[in-house]
């Protein structure tokens, strides 16, 4: 059975003149202690997801369809108290800049032991212990000195390591990481990714890792999501999507990589914009940017099929796959 | 390789350094230690004695880590910073003790763009505004037609349709603001552009729209670029030689294929390693223990000494040169000079 399960899941905000669907019926997977990459740029829908799967969303946004499934119970319509239960115990979320996330004027212990008070009945040695444990765990050096801390005092790599620390405390089953690697530098991205890889491995935690860079999806993913738009465009196998991307967004998006033009070449870039989500033009949401659209393209919407090994949102992947298998040939 | 160039370079920096001081007023730097009270001034030492030269034509790259003095080598070079100590020169004229005044005429030669487009763009002035503005100043005898001329000719070069033009910043999405800005620095027929950071806080589809536009600039215009960037595969691409800093210091200046090739400065190497690739085979990253020291208090000895595994007692002691390698590199390690890394 699948640790997360999202049927169809719709996000709408309502603003005052119109309401604006930041996502549009997405459906995965996800197994016990998988690791799956939700990739796109901006605007794409990857941190609404995360946030919808937390119940996190704040009006004006609301879960408008589709329901989700964490560990065999649907947790789509829990009130507070109960969604409270499941965050933290259940399922923990690491954001982007650790500074932001931490509290300023509390010591990294207080925040700590605030958040086991809040679900653990313990003693404050015992919640002490667990916190220098957690610590350990994510190589912070000299834990018990670290609790009297306070977070301007830390690095930004040492914050994003208590941030994890903080989001193991209660042995979660899943953790969303939305773009934790983002603020930092590529040595210390380095680092956190291979600890976050090792804590998976070792406490068989689930890990939907929201990010734009296509790299550490490959790098730390079994499964990946493209999302364009409010929808989820391509999903399959990381291995797959990267070396043999079927949707013309994601060969755009890879090829756009300056790492696959020879230096001083142009590079491929994807004309255009993505579409404000206010103004999604009908049928294919990226058919204004493609090469291969055609007139369905641009008054239908493509359903999700399945396509080889991945599953492709796309009017034209046969098409495409023919032109790209002659290229090959000729 | 180039030993000793023909041609003086057009911007050349020599051994400069940069220190902002912490404690500027006199109560502040009178500190309470020990029992006693002393007189101490701190200082954040955020460029020290680096020296770059970069030719006609090419596009030096600048990398490093957040905090590594990269912002401040732009910044400096451009005139918006004063060096502490050092010199820099520009066609083989000093410049670096210029007046305001005295430093106009090379604005015209000299541009800069920066990292956030939303902040480099005044958004009370449409884009015709803010192009024009640029171009009547450095060009008082033209005429109002003239100038729109210039504009809209700089703005079709960035593909920026010029029915835009009595927009206003905010009706545009992140690249096209960038290219605006990019735009702006091309109006006055600058032939040196510094750019900090221009296409970190873009897309990446839309990243290669505006490296392009960079790339297409050079080539037509005949641009030397002063390249600030984090990303070393844009790096890979886009420069022509690269220059590694680290805490304000440099580590290596090579030719970009060389020092993708054959990175020598084992900070570099972990630095090359770090990158998150496509491929499934990539080899481990080298780990650096411990954090960067704070410029507050340089280390003594070679500023990597904390974090390198090869470093030594030499090291923690003595602060390493520059050295030349024989394929035109330079490295400034004790490590590479002693041969001690192949071991």
């Amino acid at each position: 059975m699948s640790l997360l399960s999202v049927r169809d899941l719709s996000v709408q905000f309502a603003m005052r003149d119109q309401t604006v669907t930041a996502l549009r019926n997405i459906s995965f997977e996800l197994g016990k202690g998988e690791r799956l990459g939700i990739v796109g740029e901006s605007g794409a829908g990857k941190s609404i997801t995360g946030f919808a799967l937390m119940n996190l969303l704040s009006r004006p946004g609301f879960i408008s369809g589709g329901s989700i499934t964490f560990d065999g119970r649907d947790i789509t319509g829990l009130g507070d108290a109960e969604m409270r239960d499941i965050r933290g115990n259940h399922m923990a979320m690491i954001f982007q800049d650790p500074m932001v996330t931490l509290n300023p004027v509390l010591t990294i212990g207080q925040q700590m032991l605030e958040t086991l008070y809040a679900h653990r009945r313990l003693s404050k040695e015992e919640a002490t212990q667990i916190a220098i444990l957690k610590l350990r765990e994510v190589y912070i050096p000299s834990p018990e000195d670290r609790l009297d801390q306070y977070p301007h005092e830390l690095s930004g790599g040492m914050r994003q390591r208590i941030i994890i620390a903080m989001a193991l405390l209660l042995d979660p089953k899943l953790i969303i990481a939305d773009e934790p690697t983002t603020a930092l530098d590529v040595t210390i991205q380095a680092d956190i990714m291979e600890l976050l890889l090792e804590l998976c491995h070792s406490n068989k935690v689930g890990l939907i890792l929201i990010t734009h860079d296509l790299g550490v999806v490959s790098q730390m993913t079994e499964r990946t999501l493209v999302m364009y738009a409010g929808r989820i465009i391509e999903a399959g196998r990381t291995r797959e999507i990267i070396n043999d991307p079927q949707h013309p967004y994601t060969q755009g998006l890879i090829n756009a990589l300056p790492q696959q033009t020879p230096p001083g070449q142009r590079l491929k870039q994807i004309p255009g914009n993505m579409p404000s989500l206010t103004a999604i033009p009908p049928g294919c949401p990226f058919a204004p940017r493609c090469n291969f659209a055609t007139d369905l393209c641009r008054t239908v919407l493509p359903e999700v099929v399945q396509y080889g090994p991945v599953e492709v949102a796309c009017h034209e992947v046969n098409r495409l796959h023919n032109d790209t298998v002659e290229e090959a040939t000729a | 390789m180039k030993d000793a160039p023909a041609t003086t370079p057009l911007l050349e920096i020599r051994n400069l350094s940069k220190q902002f001081d912490l404690d500027k007023s006199f109560l502040e730097t009178i500190k309470f230690k020990g029992g006693k009270i002393t007189r101490e001034k701190r200082s954040v030492h955020a460029v020290n004695n680096v020296s770059i030269a970069s030719q006609r034509g090419e596009a030096l790259c600048v990398v490093g880590e957040s905090g590594c003095g990269k912002s401040t080598v732009a910044r400096l070079v451009a005139g918006l910073l004063t060096p502490t100590t050092g010199e820099i020169h520009y066609e083989g004229e000093r410049i670096d003790n210029r007046s305001r005044h005295e430093m106009m005429p090379l604005r015209k030669k000299m541009q800069m763009i920066f990292q956030n487009p939303y902040a480099s763009l005044n958004p009370r002035m449409t884009i015709k505004q803010a192009l024009e503005e640029p171009v009547k100043f450095h060009n008082p005898s033209m005429s109002g037609s003239e100038v729109t001329d210039r504009v809209f000719e700089v703005m079709k070069s960035v593909g920026v349709d010029p029915s835009w033009a009595a927009r206003y910043p905010h009706e545009f999405s992140g690249g096209q603001r960038q290219r605006i800005a990019i735009a702006r620095a091309l109006t006055v027929d600058p032939e040196y552009v510094i750019a900090d950071e221009p296409i970190s806080a873009l897309d990446v589809s839309i990243q290669a729209q505006v490296l392009n536009l960079m790339l297409e600039a050079k080539e037509e215009r005949g641009l030397t670029y002063l390249f600030i960037t984090h990303d070393l595969s844009v790096v890979q691409h886009f420069g022509t030689r690269v220059v590694v800093l680290y805490l304000g210091t440099v580590c290596e200046v090579a030719e970009t294929a060389t020092l993708f090739e054959n990175p020598k400065h084992p900070y570099t190497k972990a630095l090359l390693s770090a990158v998150p690739q496509l491929s499934d085979d990539k080899p481990d990253h080298i780990r650096l223990k411990g954090e960067i020291p704070t410029p507050i208090n340089m280390p003594k000895g070679c500023p990597f000494a904390s974090r390198c595994s090869y470093s030594d007692a030499r090291c923690g002691q003595e602060q390493p040169q520059p050295v030349h390698q024989p394929d035109g590199s330079i490295v400034a390690c004790h490590a590479v000079e002693e041969g001690r890394l192949d071991q």
